[in-house]
């Protein structure tokens, strides 16, 4: 009971601060508001007794990333007017096909998820005992290897990038 | 436990928010004496004796002080920026063990607030929220030298947070646990305090800690000289204030942190040997103060021995200096670990 009523608040809090997100007139307004969402979410892995995703969720996210951004927001041009939203390079129907194309695949996940009989989570078959950021550690390092060792060349690409560019600079 | 297992939480919070805020307040204090002695002076005498009341003075000064809002800033954040930056500093001490377990009324209290398993990481994410404060007081304040004051802090914690993080990754691996009350009964077992293990950590986490809390030799984003002040240049009155409290209460954050990881958190020095027991005696929430206040302490003579660094040193020594060791300390201790 207490769940439902903490997770369907929280729902509320993130739905409510993704619209603030993209409403907001000043674009560090929406900066702090994304925050403030991904801090939600951090809440709810709270509930869902997932502590380690919640902390690296607050750390990354909200403390890295959001960082970052707020540097650029902050240091490219902040005199955009009202008026200045009416950009002739936007491709509105471009956007409305990837937006209405992300809401079918939501819609068709959840009406799947509805109709399939409940599937049971994922099964940890875990050796270790102790809090989940040993068993986070544990799957990633086994049944997830592959994926991970995927996602780190894709950082280690990024990275590279970043100091190719910056190289090029001087 | 009784139907009014809830109250414990509320009441351990309601004591550790305003020690907290009492140990803050008298931080202040101690850093004008401590700087007034090594300059030879007397620092603040006139109210109460020695000046012990003077902290009330300054707080019902600031809290009765107009509170100026500039016209052209960001209202919005301009209001939200101190609590951005207060609360975490304050929400930081919830995982904190300030002693074991204590027998108080017939039941067994423990001394912290919680022990999650996730202690650590939860003090570095909370604390690397802290500085959303103060880039958006320096963006909110819409005037210049906030601005540039901010944009260095921000650069700086930044900067520094790699290499704490770093070396705590090192102690994690020591203790092999990330619960903070866990790290202490793991010194306790190993018989050793991890200060004798992991040297060069504590000495890139103290600097770190230097950098993340703004203080001298790293004051750069409150350089007087060069900026006016810095990212609170425009705030009055108690908004002020509640930077200048997070700055204290994170400098205790820190303290409690090196000692927690460091030095045996609330354990008698030496535990195991036989003659000194006698130490046992003492309760362990007061070695634990005691610890903390030796390092709270230095931070006060770092700031009255040191200048202050240029911008260039400062992210020098961050990224060519720290980081490297922090590295290099973490490689040795993982291969340590691994054949030991």
């Amino acid at each position: 009971m207490l769940e439902a009523i903490a997770f369907y608040g929280l729902a509320a809090l993130i739905l409510g601060f993704g619209v603030m997100v993209i409403t907001a007139r000043s674009a560090v307004h929406s900066v702090v508001f994304l925050v403030l969402n991904f801090l939600a979410v951090a809440v709810v892995y709270v509930v869902l007794g997932a502590e380690f995703l919640a902390v690296i969720q607050v750390l990354v996210y909200a403390g890295g990333i959001v960082v970052l951004y707020l540097f650029v927001v902050m240091l490219v041009n902040q005199k955009r007017t009202p008026e200045a939203h009416h950009d002739p390079h936007r491709k509105t129907g471009l956007g409305i096909m990837l937006a209405s194309a992300v809401l079918a695949e939501v819609t068709a996940i959840v009406v799947y998820t509805a109709s399939a009989p409940s599937a049971s989570p994922i099964p940890v078959s875990s050796p270790v005992v102790g809090g989940n950021t040993e068993q986070v550690g544990w799957l990633l390092y086994t049944d997830y290897l592959i994926a991970f060792e995927v996602a780190s060349m894709l950082l280690l690409a990024a990275m590279v990038g970043a100091i190719l560019f910056a190289r090029r600079m001087d | 436990m009784t139907s009014m297992g809830w109250l414990l939480p509320l009441v351990q919070i309601l004591i550790v928010l305003n020690a907290v805020l009492i140990a803050v307040t008298y931080m202040v204090l101690l850093e004008r004496k401590v700087i007034a002695w090594a300059q030879s002076r007397l620092g603040p005498m006139r109210v109460g004796p020695h000046g012990v009341l003077q902290p009330i003075a300054d707080a019902i000064k600031l809290l009765l002080k107009e509170d100026i809002t500039p016209a052209r800033a960001d209202k919005w954040l301009f209001t939200i920026a101190p609590i951005m930056s207060l609360v975490p500093a304050l929400i930081a001490f919830a995982v904190i063990p300030f002693g074991g377990h204590a027998r108080i009324f017939g039941r067994d209290v423990p001394l912290f607030i919680a022990d999650v398993n996730v202690g650590l990481l939860y003090i570095v994410s909370i604390t690397s929220i802290g500085v959303y404060g103060i880039i958006l007081a320096g963006y909110a304040s819409n005037s210049k030298y906030p601005l540039l004051a901010s944009l260095r802090a921000s650069a700086q914690l930044i900067s520094y947070e790699v290499a704490i993080t770093m070396m705590l990754v090192s102690v994690i691996v020591t203790a092999g646990t990330l619960s903070m009350v866990a790290i202490v009964e793991a010194q306790l077992h190993n018989h050793v305090w991890f200060v004798f293990v992991q040297p060069v950590a504590l000495v890139v986490l103290f600097i770190g800690g230097l950098a993340e809390t703004n203080r001298t030799p790293f004051d750069l984003a409150e350089a007087e000289q060069e900026l006016t002040g810095g990212f609170h240049t425009e705030y009055s009155g108690m908004r002020f204030a509640m930077f200048f409290l997070a700055e204290y209460a994170n400098m205790i954050v820190v303290s409690a942190v090196v000692t927690t990881l460091f030095f045996g958190g609330w354990l008698p020095p030496f535990p195991n040997v036989g003659w000194l027991a006698f130490l046992g005696w003492i309760p362990g929430w007061m070695w634990f103060l005691v610890k903390c206040f030796v390092f709270l302490y230095v931070f006060v003579w770092i700031r009255a021995t040191l200048p202050r660094y240029r911008y260039d040193q400062l992210m020098r020594v961050g990224w060519k200096v720290l980081i490297p060791v922090a590295l290099a300390n973490l490689f040795v201790t993982a291969i340590l670990k691994v054949w030991l």
